[in-house]
């Protein structure tokens, strides 16, 4: 057994970060939880960022707003204060449906140091029991991109109610019809005490307690993980399920925790999985023997590196990372090829040098990016659709491959009449 | 404190990217946190630009404010410079950045950098987008445009014009055009289009053409004052005001009034019978209050529509749009909240509404057919082809795209009539309506493909849920394929597991 990069040497950058901020989760966040409501405590920036981020897929009154912060709000903090009950009052108002407000900190709330937790805490007092108030920080000087999830979800721990039970809780926002079928894999081992955080209602919030065991869903929460390990709950390590062996190792640590045995394990997995490789091994020949880069985006990269390298064949050159988490990693680590070159943080302009040095078949890459780099000659991913698809399990797997194959077709489709004429 | 869910205006340092990436041989660096690099993609992605805004972001993090965010700020002009070597620079802070005061524009300036550099101060607490780009293009003209003879041959500048402009690229071709047309040599168009040696000629001009008030009033108003140069106040939107437009333009430079309306259509579609149909409709229009305006016009006057409400977003611009309104008979609507506009269209019910991307989400909302005439815009408002606003070519664009949002709303009546027909209704449930249009709402499931009714296989209940969790866009694929699958096989019974074998046989 290889130790993969485990021990590679990781480039450390701090230069131009060409990332989202954590509000961006707010995008995602608020389709999960249909009565939950995110208020973003900002600047016109935030909610411009907000709406060039979502305005392109969401099209119904969306369950966020921005309140933004005016020249009166800066003079003193006790105004703004005011104003913020205010406007929550308003907002609860309007929009008798919402059962849980997120007030999200950003940058500017940040600087100026209004203090949101206790807001928050003000605001409980007003609106319970119908509301429960949260808050949490999405600013771009704390978060990058899917931090902001990883941050939504740990301001959310505190409030579990406690257990003893020997319970499962998966964390992570996941597509409803994805996690339906994580639960029904789970349950078809036997295992039925299982919840979810976020849940996707007030009121099936999962219980923790020191003999909870819970596994991540996604790479980047750490945060949550740490707050959870801080309720006495015990992680359970694996690589991420993306993939089918991703999926099958990570499924086999829960089992393991669980004491399911072997027959159990293989009558659940066993027909899932076989369609998968099956699914899989279709799409994989576009990209068996390609070299793609990854640039920092959602902590993603690295498991799905993995999957590419491991199960369609790509040969990874540069893994980049806003944030590289050794102890969530470690298992990924261990299965990534032995020479990538891995990457932390960024300096746009080195990378972006490196990849046209590079010159990857495929570079995975922001919406400020792909054009660019496609103008350049480039194929390009968005990453941000890794983070807006279902790609988790068994019956994605294909799914995500074709994600990545799609640029790669749609080139060879579109270099010339001969390729047309042939398809 | 303004509780807001949509704006119609970006913050204030969006505008100067937009003149900077209109212009070549500018760089923008723009102290400001790592999220605030989302603006790219407005231009990578909305206008589908192949490089990037020429802008460097200090991305600088909570950890750095203990710091020295000023030594970050410095860093990365020299960077900038060196890597990117502009011919002008222009420095300022976003949001977050302005809090915490590091005087960018001192700062730049101590770097002692062999090129003009410009410090701006676009105050984001209190000013949006459309000053930005005004403020911007304003302190770049002030600096760079120096005393310069005047061209031997009449001439003119074009001013306005910016990246992610609404039509902006097509409107310089349509009015370039219309110069052409009478002799008069184009001199500068600017921003977009130029470069700082450019902006350094432009008292060369003899006078100036103002497309877009909004980005440019105020260096048309200094170079009045500094190089006395005039400056039009038609805008050239719609058949008449192109004509207007042309005796502006012609008095100016002294010159006979030429227009070649050839290729102008647009005035026998709207008198020919079929359009008949439009006598009257009541049109609600929103925007910007230059294309507010305009539009408001063209719709009375050109189309015979009725105006039955007339505003626009941005309050600094409002009298003449209250005016106008008067004139029109109803109330103007200033406002840049976008639920107060979808309550006065709401209370108007017009037949169609002409405003901005925001009105155009209301107006599906509400069922009522839209055409966008203004910015705030969307990757559907930079289109392939050619598609002015102003001038001949554009006059006709407007009677297109006005008039193809009614005819949809035709079939929209007609989907109403038949509302209750069992082949209209969708088994699925209302949960899209919500936020899908109506019309896509009641795009029925096709029967099976094959021709084949499976009528013999049978959904079990869970297999059944698990179809409707698939979006209903392609759920008729996926029952489809899956009916096929089991037929194959020679199942009698759709599982789960089934519809996930068919999507697997099916996968890529």
């Amino acid at each position: 057994m290889t130790r993969g990069c485990l021990d590679a040497p990781v480039l450390r950058e701090r230069g131009q970060h060409e990332v989202f901020c954590g509000l961006t989760g707010i995008v995602w966040l608020h389709r999960k939880m249909p009565d939950a409501f995110f208020l973003v405590v900002g600047s016109r920036t935030c909610a411009h960022l907000l709406q060039s981020a979502a305005g392109v897929m969401i099209f119904a009154e969306p369950r966020f707003a921005t309140a933004i912060l005016e020249e009166g709000d800066l003079a003193g903090l006790k105004d703004a204060n005011e104003e913020l009950d205010r406007t929550v009052a308003r907002l609860l108002d309007r929009r008798p449906d919402v059962r849980r407000l997120f007030l999200v900190g950003s940058c500017p709330s940040e600087v100026i140091k209004l203090d949101l937790q206790r807001a928050a805490e003000r605001l409980n007092v007003t609106h319970a029991p119908h509301v429960e108030v949260l808050n949490y920080s999405g600013s771009g000087i704390e978060t990058t991109f899917t931090q902001g999830e990883d941050a939504c979800l740990a301001a959310m721990v505190p409030g579990l109610p406690r257990t003893d039970a020997s319970n499962l809780v998966l964390v992570g926002a996941l597509p409803d019809v994805v996690e339906d079928q994580a639960l029904s894999l789970l349950s078809a081992m036997g295992l039925d005490d299982v919840s979810v955080l976020p849940a996707r209602r007030a009121g099936q919030a999962p219980a923790v307690g020191p003999n909870t065991r819970y596994a991540l869903l996604q790479p980047f929460l750490g945060d949550t993980a740490g707050a959870l390990d801080g309720r006495g709950a015990t992680r359970i390590a694996a690589p991420f399920p993306f993939g089918v062996e991703g999926t099958t190792v990570w499924l086999r640590a829960v089992a393991d925790a669980f004491g399911v045995d072997d027959a159990t394990f293989d009558a659940a997995t066993a027909a899932p999985r076989a369609r998968a490789e099956r699914a899989v091994a279709k799409v994989a020949g576009d990209l068996g023997g390609r070299r793609v880069t990854f640039l920092p985006d959602s902590q993603l990269e690295i498991p799905l590196a993995r999957f590419l390298a491991r199960e369609c064949g790509m040969v990874p050159v540069e893994v980049g990372t806003p944030f590289l988490h050794r102890a969530l990693m470690e298992p990924e680590l261990a299965l990534l090829p032995e020479g990538t070159r891995l990457a932390e943080g960024q300096d746009v302009e080195k990378q972006l040098d490196r990849v046209r040095a590079d010159a990857p078949d495929l570079t995975v890459c922001g919406l400020g990016l792909a054009n660019p780099l496609e103008s350049e000659g480039f194929s390009t991913k968005w990453a941000i659709e890794l983070v807006f698809s279902p790609i988790h399990f068994y019956e994605q797997a294909a799914d995500l491959a074709a994600l990545f194959a799609r640029p790669l077709r749609r080139r060879a489709m579109l270099a010339g009449p001969a390729a047309v004429a042939a398809e | 404190m303004k509780l807001s869910v949509w704006t119609y205006e970006g913050p204030p340092h969006v505008g100067a990217m937009r003149v900077a990436t209109g212009m070549e041989g500018v760089h923008y660096v723009l102290h400001a946190p790592q999220g605030d690099t989302y603006a790219d993609l407005l231009f990578t992605m909305i206008e589908r630009r192949g490089e990037r805004p020429p802008v460097t972001y200090t991305t600088f993090q909570a950890r750095d404010l203990g710091s020295d965010t000023a030594t970050l700020f410095k860093d990365a002009c020299l960077a900038a410079y060196e890597r990117f070597k502009p011919r002008a620079m222009i420095v300022g802070a976003s949001c977050t950045a302005e809090l915490i005061q590091d005087d960018p524009g001192g700062l730049a300036e101590a770097l002692g950098l062999p090129i003009p550099v410009v410090a701006l101060e676009l105050p984001s607490y209190s000013r949006k987008e459309a000053f930005g780009t005004d403020e911007t293009f304003y302190q770049l003209v002030r600096h760079l445009a120096g005393p310069v003879d005047r061209t031997p041959e009449v001439s003119c500048n074009v001013l306005g014009p910016t990246g992610l402009g609404f039509r902006h690229r097509d409107d310089v071709v349509e009015v370039c055009k219309l110069l052409d047309g009478m002799g008069i040599s184009v001199n500068a168009v600017a921003p977009m289009g130029s470069e700082p040696a450019d902006l350094a000629r432009l008292g060369a001009a003899h006078f100036n053409v103002l497309l877009y008030p909004e980005h440019a009033e105020a260096a048309a108003r200094w170079l009045e004052r500094e190089h006395g140069q005039p400056w039009t106040r038609t805008i050239p939107i719609g058949a008449r005001a192109t004509r207007a437009f042309v005796a502006e333009v012609a008095a100016l430079a002294g010159v006979a009034p030429v227009l070649d309306e050839g290729s102008l259509r647009q005035p026998w579609w709207s008198r020919s019978v079929d359009s008949t149909y439009l006598t009257g409709k009541r049109v609600f229009v929103f925007g910007d209050a230059t294309h507010a305006m305009a539009a408001a016009r063209v719709a009375r006057d050109e189309m015979g529509f009725a105006v039955c409400g007339l505003g626009c977003y941005n309050r600094e611009f409002a009298r003449p749009v209250r005016a106008l309104a008067r004139e029109m008979g109803v109330d103007a609507l200033v406002t840049d909240d976008h639920l107060e506009v979808e309550d006065a269209i709401a209370q108007a019910a017009p037949e169609m509404i002409l405003g901005t991307q925001m009105e155009r989400h209301i107006g599906k909302r509400l069922g009522i057919p839209c055409a966008v005439i203004s910015a705030p815009v969307h990757v559907q408002d930079f289109p392939a082809r050619h598609s002015p606003q102003m001038g001949v070519e554009g006059a006709n664009v407007l009677f297109d795209s006005w008039v193809h949002p009614l005819v949809m709303g035709l079939e929209e009546h007609l989907l109403t009539m038949f509302r209750d027909d069992p082949e209209f209704h969708d088994a699925a449930g209302p949960s899209h309506h919500g936020h899908g249009t109506a019309a896509v709402a009641r795009i029925p499931e096709p029967a099976n493909a094959g021709g084949e009714p499976a009528l013999s296989l049978v959904w079990d209940a869970s297999a059944e849920t698990e179809l409707r969790k698939i979006p209903f866009f392609v759920r008729g694929k996926a029952r489809r394929n899956t009916e096929a699958f089991a037929a194959e096989r020679g199942l009698g019974s759709i599982t789960i597991d089934t519809l996930y074998e068919a999507k697997a046989h099916y996968a890529r």
